[in-house]
């Protein structure tokens, strides 16, 4: 009933985002859409929180997509296919509430399209008109696109760069079928920036609004508080209150913030995973 | 069986060998310590326990009083004068399986009991000769430690298995006491532990200088050779449902999911970079082993670092700040030092260690730089007014009395509450408006099959009081499942 958390299949999806299939069957029949998982590689590792891309019941795996950012992202990254996750454990967090609400904008920035993806399937299968936004720095970092179309009534690609789909940020995107047609509920998954633009934007037209959030966290539990953000004012854990809140009363600049907590130890601990 | 016990030939005899007055007019042991300038700066453990003579020494004060009130006052009822009188004799081994047959973790709970609260209280030189009691806590750790290091580990006898399996959520102490115990009435029991280690708050929160881990995993060896089954990284009621462990043939299950959440004032500038609770401190440190260069896990090391409260939790965290090279360690504590929760053993040590002490003080605001992180705390100063619910003193604020000072680090350690992790998966149960379960005076919930103890039903107690609950919730689920 218990295994060891092997990895079962791994894709590069771009330079530095890497697609891990892993060995998880609990995990894989418990997750819903919207929960995560906790990992840790090595006896000396850091338990980091990573949002569940996909499972498969049958085969009882779950898939991560992970990039490259720091030493416990680059660890994850380096394993193969074979080698084990030393721990593992979840789903964790509030699922992703999913009904049918009518038209969905789900929009995905980098490596936060991955656990859209789930999402956009759900909010599908419920009876949702869904356009999904995917939005990259250029051509090469757009994942998950095939996958996404499966899902999606429409598929919009933003490329910084212009190099594929059209040129401009995701909000442009966002904002294009806003002006388009009546949209009940945006979805935004990416790095923190891109939710905080993407709120701004969704506040200005009404529209409500979900983010699902990547904080600092040790345990995952509830039980230290490193993930702590303000939510209307008030103090929520993103490990249990979360990861999913309502984006117009997320305080990001202040989330923005607390992400830094330990940007220099970061940089000074690079050494590690320097060959 | 205690009087049996105290009837027998050798006890009668070693209570005739010295007289009462000769007895009681031995001054207490003093715990063996390391210097306090030399530990602040490591996470060796500061008490060093007794050597043997001081032990046999201490163990003669002992009275061996036809009604032991000690036991009284000990929550899992250790037979105390059985097993300070097996010290006296030298039979050091067969103290701590007098000990062992009460408490899955004497080593522990002779290096964290509140011993001035529970057995020794009830002393008769605390009672009635109004001199320091017996070192019972001492006593206790020095059987235990003497076991673990005799290389002969008493295993406790297993009847034959009876093949009904129980599950433990939790592996902190009473998690484990409760393990043990059903272990000893033939069950097979799996432990289920969230975390990627064993062990609780015994791991993640007792610092390394107060409870070394190998303390602990030589109490958990003992328990897996018992036949205790545990399981790490895997939460009940979200990796595995109370229904998926039903048809998997688990008849009983034990929730001892501790108080993990860290509560926090909801005051200006808490949310800024530097301010954490002790929770995360401690489990940064003790648990992920975040002050080793090797590990990658970071933690803040502040140049001066203030931990918010009184207890034995923030009195860890403050001294955990000294040996993480802190040059200003702080407490700031809104009540006065007699009022303040922390063992006195706790408070004396982090004043040898040169922790400041700042009484009668309360956080109102943190300021930060443009970088978000803490920079200035200011204080209320605080005086004593009438006592309140909790019989102590209230704490009065000076009107216009503030203080700011200069922090880097600001450690919260204002008390905890229920994790609601496992109460809110589990449907049906019945949960109290303070998030504890709700349980009978069994400990069995509002489920049945489901029993619970420790911090998720009482809210942020002790150790012992844990243990003791799962010992109780044992002989009660032995008795449901006849």
């Amino acid at each position: 009933m218990f295994c060891m958390n092997k990895i079962v299949s791994k894709e590069n999806l771009s330079e530095n985002v890497v697609k891990l299939e892993i060995e998880a069957p609990l995990i894989a029949k418990a997750r819903k859409a919207g929960h995560f998982v906790i990992v840790k590689i090595g006896q000396k590792g850091e338990r980091i929180p990573l949002t569940i891309a996909a499972a498969d019941t049958e085969k009882g795996t779950i898939t991560l997509v992970v990039q490259k950012v720091g030493v416990s992202s680059t660890r994850l990254c380096n394993l193969n296919v074979g080698d084990e996750i030393t721990d593992l454990v979840g789903p964790l967090g509030k699922a992703t509430h999913i009904e049918n609400v009518g038209t969905v904008v789900c929009a995905g920035g980098g490596v936060g399209v991955a656990p859209l993806l789930p999402i956009v399937e759900a909010f599908k299968k419920a009876g949702n008109r869904v356009i999904t936004v995917l939005a990259a720095r250029t051509k090469e970092l757009v994942i998950l696109e095939e996958q996404m179309r499966q899902y999606s009534d429409e598929v919009i690609v933003m490329t910084d760069d212009g190099s594929y789909g059209k040129k401009g940020l995701v909000t442009e995107g966002i904002e294009e079928v806003i002006k388009r047609e009546k949209v009940n509920l945006c979805v935004s998954i990416g790095p923190a920036v891109m939710m905080k633009f993407v709120s701004l934007l969704t506040k200005k037209y009404g529209i409500p609004t979900i983010v699902s959030l990547n904080t600092i966290m040790v345990d995952g539990t509830g039980m230290c508080g490193a993930c702590r953000i303000s939510v209307g004012g008030k103090t929520k854990f993103v490990c249990v209150d979360g990861p999913e809140f309502d984006a117009h009363q997320v305080d990001f600049d202040e989330m923005l913030l607390r992400l830094s907590a330990y940007k220099e130890e970061e940089k000074a601990d690079h050494y590690k995973i320097q060959q | 069986m205690i009087q049996e016990n105290r009837n027998q030939a050798w006890r009668e005899e070693l209570r005739k060998s010295m007289k009462t007055k000769e007895r009681t007019d031995i001054p207490r042991v003093h715990m063996n310590e390391l210097d306090p300038h030399y530990r602040a700066g490591n996470q060796e453990e500061v008490n060093r326990g007794l050597t043997a003579e001081q032990a046999v020494g201490e163990s003669r004060r002992c009275l061996d009083c036809p009604n032991p009130a000690c036991m009284e006052g000990c929550p899992v009822n250790i037979n105390i004068p059985g097993f300070v009188k097996n010290i006296e004799r030298g039979e050091f081994l067969e103290a701590a399986r007098i000990l062992k047959a009460t408490s899955a973790l004497p080593a522990v709970c002779g290096r964290v009991c509140p011993q001035e609260k529970q057995c020794e209280l009830h002393c008769i030189y605390t009672q009635k000769l109004k001199k320091e009691p017996v070192a019972i806590g001492y006593l206790e750790r020095f059987a235990a430690d003497y076991e673990q290091k005799s290389g002969q580990i008493s295993i406790p006898e297993i009847p034959h298995k009876n093949g009904i399996k129980v599950a433990a959520v939790g592996s902190g102490p009473a998690g484990l006491s409760f393990a043990g115990d059903m272990a000893k009435l033939g069950y097979s029991v799996t432990v289920f532990e969230a975390l990627h280690e064993i062990g609780g708050v015994l791991k993640y929160g007792i610092p390394e200088f107060r409870l070394p881990n190998s303390v602990v995993d030589v109490e958990i060896e003992s328990l897996k050779k018992m036949g205790v089954h545990f399981i790490k990284n895997c939460i009940v009621g979200k990796t595995i449902s109370i229904q998926a462990l039903e048809e998997d043939g688990f008849k009983g299950i034990f929730v001892g999911s501790g108080a993990g959440l860290p509560r926090f004032m909801n005051i200006p500038g808490e949310n800024l970079i530097g301010v954490m609770s002790s929770n995360e401190y401690l489990t940064r440190v003790n648990l992920m082993d975040a002050a080793n260069p090797e590990s990658d896990t970071p933690v803040a090391k502040g140049k001066t670092v203030a931990v918010i409260g009184g207890g034995n939790t923030a009195m860890d965290s403050v001294r955990t700040a000294l040996r993480l090279g802190a040059e200003r360690a702080i407490i700031v504590y809104r009540r006065s030092e007699e009022e303040m929760p922390a063992r006195i053993e706790e408070v004396k040590h982090a004043k040898e260690e040169g922790v400041e002490f700042m009484t009668l003080h309360n956080p109102i605001a943190y300021f930060g730089d443009e970088k978000g992180r803490v920079k200035t705390m200011r204080l209320q100063k605080m005086e004593l007014g009438e006592p309140d619910a909790s019989g102590r003193r209230s704490p009065v604020e000076i009107p216009g009395a503030t203080e700011d000072i200069t922090v880097d680090v600001v450690i919260v350690s204002v008390g905890v509450s229920p994790n609601p992790l496992v109460p809110q998966s589990v449907e049906g149960l019945k949960v109290s408006k303070w998030g504890t379960i709700e349980v009978n005076e069994n400990m069995q919930s509002s489920i049945p099959m489901i029993f619970a103890g420790g911090d998720i039903v009482r809210g942020g107690a002790t150790v012992i009081l844990a243990m003791g609950d799962g010992r109780k919730a044992a002989a009660a689920m032995d008795e449901y499942l006849k």
